[in-house]
């Protein structure tokens, strides 16, 4: 089969493999119909993520067809159309005993502190993902659903991760009426974050990014005032003054470990790899929040300790919120949100990219490149 | 103003919010969240077992101390292999996941990997030419090669300065750990 593979930071290209097997009583193999490239693929073609080695195939966002079932799986059978959550997760340990899927205890060997994913990197159990013609799926009667009817194979494989991180965010931001709301990052999981925030009744969205398509789209898309902060001396110091000195009830961080916007933090953080990424949206973030308010975390940052102004944040009392997303809990009412025209996923869509090109897909929504904010990637297509 | 107890007033009302935002205030209600509250009991998952069967382990799979076992599923993708993956296995075998050592050893084998990765695909492809008579990396089966996104002299310096420093870190530490136990 083809498949994206990594050769080395910032050099992917598309191989020959192997199709994969049943390796598990509960494994599928599925044959990838539409994947998608994330911010936090970014982080592995970068070289940031430990362990990410040479000749594993990335992607966590995919729909496809059932192509085998191991003997086990019961749910699916050879043929079902599936969207599969990001997370790979047995559901009975301990944790996916208590709904937090992304935080399985019995699917990633290499560390206890972080649960499965597809296609990212050993430090999240070594598996292949989804940027191929064929991926192995454990678990298949836990994580995989079928893709409902009416609803749209793009749509869906937004559901896979990027809308369900952003909806996800936005609810750890445990946002009341009338809250005024700050997301830093218009990538697709700051866009969704955004837009997620009215459902919860926000009183006002404000979105910090520095690429002017994407703060255009935060207007338009997710109805959010926009600022951006290569424009201010002090950023922090503008959305104090955006919000009568106060500061934001609640902060999203949709930015993770490569932000810009500060050199030395860029330099020591994403160049030199000797912190887990470049905390400055992180720190932004919580000193742009108000005393006793909320900071939801869904930018990705490594095990690499991290230079985060944690004294800020303890002196104002803030909550502190994070995790990856346990996606599949999010579906049930994402979908009511779909259905009933609230949310429309691939509105954020900016390109289709041939399997067989991916690699220029990779430089485009790295570079931020021709307007890209969503890259799709298709199989069998060149 | 924060000097006084009122908040700011909101450039607009609920209701114009409502009119003008698709959805506005849907999930007001904490309890139409699906991700409120943080931890729900045995949720419907679809796993018929209590333990999930083990998946054979075909070669020996590294993993964290912090784990009491091998963990019944697990990704097969990219076994270890040469220095890298010398350097790799010590790594997860001495060291638990809150050392900084262990995550900046891992990373300098992702260097020494790539760096592997190329030498063997080189001569990997050297071979196949001799074989089918043709060029490496040309056909139509495998993507021709992009130029690289450029990168100033002085992002590589900094990118390989960070590399020597990892080098060095680790190093310091296995000096240390060595030294440890010949004093023992
Ligand atoms: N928690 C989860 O489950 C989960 C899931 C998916 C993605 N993520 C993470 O969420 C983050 C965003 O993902 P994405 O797909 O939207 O990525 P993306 O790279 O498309 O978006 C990041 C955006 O942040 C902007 N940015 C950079 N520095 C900034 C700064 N200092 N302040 C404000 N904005 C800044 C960039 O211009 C970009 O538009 C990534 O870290 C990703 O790894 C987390
Ligand atoms: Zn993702
Ligand atoms: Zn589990």
């Amino acid at each position: 089969m083809r498949a994206m593979t990594y050769r080395g930071p910032y050099d992917i290209r598309v191989e020959e493999k192997d199709i994969p097997r049943i390796e598990h009583p509960n494994d599928a193999i599925v044959r990838v119909t539409t994947a998608a490239i994330c911010g936090s693929d970014l982080h592995l073609y970068h070289g940031l993520m430990p362990d990410t080695r040479v000749g594993s195939t990335f992607g966590h966002e995919f729909v496809g067809v059932v192509h085998e079932v191991g003997p086990s799986v019961r749910d699916l059978a050879v043929g079902d159309r599936v969207m599969v959550p990001f997370n790979i997760y047995c559901g009975t340990c301990f944790f996916c005993a208590r709904g937090l899927y992304s935080n399985c205890h019995n699917v990633n060997p290499n560390a206890t502190a972080a649960g499965g994913i597809y296609g990212y990197s050993h430090t999240t159990g070594g598996y292949d993902g989804g940027q191929a013609e064929y991926v192995r799926v454990p678990f298949a009667d836990v994580g995989p659903a079928i893709v409902p009817d009416w609803m749209d194979e793009e749509d869906a494989v937004l559901c896979t991760d990027a809308l369900a991180t952003g909806y996800f965010g936005a609810q750890l931001a445990d946002i009341a009426e009338g809250d005024v709301v700050v997301v830093f990052g218009a990538g697709p999981v700051g866009l969704f974050a955004a837009r997620s925030a009215w459902l919860m009744g926000a009183g006002r969205v404000i979105v910090v990014d520095h690429v002017e398509d994407r703060l255009a789209k935060a207007r338009s898309f997710a109805h959010a005032e926009t600022y951006d902060f290569t424009r201010h001396k002090d950023i922090v110091v503008e959305l104090k003054r955006a919000t009568g000195m106060l500061g934001a009830d609640r902060v999203i961080d949709a930015v993770g470990a490569e932000a810009d916007g500060n050199l030395l933090q860029h330099v020591t953080g994403t160049r030199l790899k000797l912190q887990g990424g470049s905390p400055i949206a992180l720190n932004w973030a919580i000193d742009t929040a108000r005393k006793g308010g909320t900071l939801s975390v869904m930018g990705v940052y490594g095990p690499v300790p991290t230079a985060v102004r944690f004294g800020d944040a303890m002196n104002k009392g803030l909550t502190l919120r994070a995790n990856q997303t346990p996606v599949k809990r999010q579906w049930p009412r994402l979908f009511e949100h779909m259905r009933n025209g609230y949310l429309k996923p691939n509105d954020v869509v900016t390109h289709r990219i041939p399997l067989e090109h991916i690699a220029e897909g990779y430089h485009m929504f790295s570079a931020k490149l021709d307007g890209c904010i969503k890259p799709l990637v298709v199989p069998g297509t060149a | 103003m924060p000097y006084t107890a009122d908040k700011p007033p909101l450039p607009e009302t609920p209701q114009q919010l409502r009119d003008r935002i698709p959805g506005w205030g849907a999930d007001l209600d904490p309890a139409d969240r699906p991700a409120v509250p943080r931890e729900v009991r045995d949720p419907a998952t679809g796993a018929h077992w209590d333990l999930p069967e083990q998946q054979e382990e075909r070669r020996p799979r590294e993993r964290s101390i912090e784990h009491a076992r091998l963990t019944p599923v697990f990704g097969t993708a990219a076994p270890t292999r040469g220095l890298s993956g010398v350097i790799r296995r010590f790594s997860y075998r001495r060291f638990g996941e809150g050392r900084t050592v262990r995550w900046l050893l891992l990373i300098a084998a992702d260097r020494v990997d790539a760096v592997e990765g190329r030498l063997t695909s080189s001569r990997g492809s050297r071979a196949e030419a001799a074989v089918t008579g043709t060029e490496p990396h040309r056909g139509p089966s495998s993507t021709p090669r992009r130029p690289r996104p450029r990168r100033s002299p002085l992002g590589r310096a900094l990118t390989v300065g960070s590399w020597i420093l990892a080098g060095v870190l680790a190093g310091r530490a296995v000096r240390r750990m060595a030294g440890r136990r010949a004093g023992r």
